[in-house]
């Protein structure tokens, strides 16, 4: 039954790479519950004795043992950080995502094929300029620098998306919507934009996620409780001489859960937005 | 009452003009076609009139307001796109009812409407399900009602049936005369295709190359064509063209191939002595003798050998050559034809056109 035997390879490899890629998140997300003590025992302890939320109180500053990091705050500019840099970079991925999708103009090609060039200049690479460019203007430590940075790192990759999406809606579609009597402002939200609504969302995703999980800009870039994010957050637990790895755990659970929530939630839209992207010529 | 005026209506894009100050009048009611082979700026002439084109010059009446600077919307008129454009994301019912839900019409008249238009064109069962899950003749007469509903003062089709398999084309062309007939409005409807521009207009306007070659009904420009473009385009199979000189002393036109044919007494007093012509035959005015349409009018005989017939069932088609240049005849009545036989062809001598042969023009038409 070589046909049964293919299938049960396939299913055996797929288990293993699921593994190697699933396994040392659900250790972290395991030890964010255990204490840690447990997490650094030799030999190590595989089964958890006990799940507790002992780290996750004490990071917020309950119970006995206090952490003193203040998640609350790291939450809160994470969060303000990702939505708000999200939301700008959409709307201006949708508006340019739409010219490149319907207008001529002057250096269309050479614009877009810059946008997409400066896609491949790693993010940290930009992060000396960045900063003293920053610290001159006073935007070091803002939540409106990071904002700034996120919008920037998003935007050619929303275009991209958005213009591929628009592009797959035909013209004729809004030309029929204003011989129907739409301004072209009314066939774009009740043509265009409902087509094209699940390559918006996918974006968005995508963007909410790179601002969402960003480490190395962030780190340099911010300083205190006004606008250290989670991921930069997580350094905290390191000391001189000692690593608080379940609080850290801990708190790196706080980051997957919002991800994780959010894509399963979208996860058709994301699915049609990868796809889509794959064939797009 | 709704006529559309074109005056010296031109596009250019960028540096590049392609259409070239038109002019054209329709009438109220009118079913005007406009036709013409790929890229000749048929779509373009529509789309301006639709206002979803911008014009670089000229103006357009529609009614008697001047639309140059109106929005489509503004316009009132209704397109049906060769793509159909179905809203995807809407039902038929919503698809049918857009147009007048975006004009604010009150809920109950749209029902109304759209029930109307819907019973109209036999798609009421339909109203339910969304674009995708119809057949592309169903989604045809969904574009045609989406037109309807609105009741606009002219309808503009692009290549509406082009998508279509032959057999619905045929189908679909004779409900939209049906429908013309009904709903008596402006029509502009664009197409490549003669058959199509024959059978359903009013009158044809035929372009070439952002050029309007010529005007007139189905019958004028078949049996006037104003060039050897038109004569060409228009009739199927085409009008069979050859070269030939003018000889007054003979009273005929020499042929290649030691052939010639007497001068048609209508076109006697334009021709020259020495002058080269296009002579232009169409297949159904050459017949064996016996087989032919015309047989009963002023006639030549042509003795042509035929490399291949192609039976058609009533009639059969009959390819022989002048001088190298391929010539169709036209036999009724068929008989079976042995390949490379002679025959005698009978050539209906006051149906040939005459143009000139620098230019085209027929020489019958004073410009
Ligand atoms: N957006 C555009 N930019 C530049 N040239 C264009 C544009 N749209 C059309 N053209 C040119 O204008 C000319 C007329 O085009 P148009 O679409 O009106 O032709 P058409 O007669 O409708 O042809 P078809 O039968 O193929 O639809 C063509 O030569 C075409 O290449
Ligand atoms: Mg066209």
């Amino acid at each position: 039954m070589p046909k049964r035997l293919n299938a049960v390879v396939s299913w055996v490899l797929t288990f293993l790479v699921m593994v190697i890629i699933g396994l040392p998140g659900l250790w972290v997300i395991l030890s964010g519950f255990r204490p840690n003590r447990e997490i650094l025992a030799k030999p190590a302890v595989w089964v958890p004795e006990r799940l507790s939320l002992d780290n996750f109180a004490a990071i917020f500053g309950l119970g006995d043992t206090q952490v003193a990091i203040p998640v609350a705050n790291y939450f809160a500019n994470s969060l303000v950080i990702a939505v708000t840099s999200t939301v700008i970079a959409i709307a201006i991925g949708m508006s340019g995502g739409y010219a490149f999708a319907r207008f001529r103009f002057r250096f269309k090609n050479g614009v877009f094929l810059g946008l997409m060039l400066s896609r491949t200049v790693p993010g940290i690479a930009l992060s000396l300029p960045v900063f003293m460019v920053w610290s001159r203007i006073g935007l070091i430590d803002t939540q409106f620098g990071l904002i700034l940075v996120y919008v920037a790192l998003n935007i050619p990759f929303t275009i991209w998306l958005i213009d591929g999406f628009f592009r797959q809606i035909p013209k004729e579609l809004s030309e029929a919507g204003q011989v129907d009597g739409c301004t072209r402002w009314q066939a774009f939200w009740r043509i265009e934009f409902p087509l094209a609504r699940s390559g918006i969302a996918s974006a968005a995703i995508f963007a909410f996620l790179t601002s969402w999980n960003e480490y190395a800009l962030a780190s340099n870039l911010t300083r205190s409780t006004d606008s250290k994010t989670l991921p930069v957050g997580l350094m905290d637990f390191t000391a001189q001489f000692t690593i608080d790895w379940a609080g850290m755990c801990a708190m790196a659970v706080i980051i997957i859960v919002p991800a994780l929530a959010l894509t399963f939630l979208v996860q058709k839209h994301l699915i049609a937005g990868l796809t889509f992207g794959g064939v797009k010529g | 009452m709704t006529e559309v005026r074109l005056a010296n209506l031109t596009k250019a894009y960028g540096n590049m003009e392609v259409v070239h100050a038109i002019d054209l009048d329709i009438a109220d009611n009118e079913f005007l076609v406009l036709v013409g082979p790929s890229g000749c700026g048929k779509s373009t002439t529509l789309r301006m009139i639709a206002g979803l084109e911008e014009i670089t010059g000229g103006t357009i009446h529609i009614g008697d307001r001047v639309v140059n600077d109106l929005a489509p919307r503004e316009r009132n008129v209704s397109m049906v796109f060769q793509n159909y454009a179905l809203y995807p994301h809407m039902t038929v019912r919503e698809n049918l009812g857009f147009g007048l839900k975006i004009a604010k019409v009150a809920e109950q008249d749209i029902g109304t409407r759209v029930t109307q238009a819907a019973d109209i064109l036999g798609i009421a069962e339909l109203m339910e399900r969304m674009p995708a899950e119809l057949s592309g003749g169903q989604r045809q007469r969904v574009a045609m009602g989406r037109a309807i509903v609105r009741n606009p003062d002219v309808f503009l089709f692009d290549e509406p049936l082009s998508n279509l398999d032959a057999k619905l084309r045929v189908q679909m062309r004779t409900e939209i005369k049906k429908l013309h007939r009904r709903v008596e409005n402006t029509v502009v409807y664009v197409t490549h295709d003669q058959v199509e521009a024959m059978t359903l207009a009013d009158r044809i306007v035929i372009m070439r190359d952002g050029y309007i070659e010529q005007v007139g009904t189905p019958l004028e420009v078949f049996n006037e064509p104003a060039n050897t473009f038109v004569g060409s385009f228009i009739g199927s199979p085409p009008m069979n063209q050859l070269d030939g000189i003018v000889r007054l002393a003979d009273g005929d036109i020499s042929l290649a191939d030691g052939l010639s044919i007497p001068i048609p007494q209508r076109t006697r007093a334009r021709l020259s002595e020495g002058q080269k012509v296009v002579v232009g035959i169409r297949p159904d005015d050459l017949a064996p003798r016996g087989h032919g349409i015309h047989d009963s009018e002023a006639s030549a005989e042509l003795e042509l050998s035929v490399s291949i017939s192609e039976p058609l069932g009533t009639e059969t088609l009959l390819f022989t050559s002048i001088g190298g240049v391929e010539v169709q005849g036209k036999m009724l009545n068929p008989r079976m034809v042995a390949p490379d036989e002679r025959m005698k062809f009978v050539l209906a001598v006051d149906r040939v056109h005459i143009f000139e042969a620098a230019g085209g023009r027929n020489v019958m038409i004073d410009n």
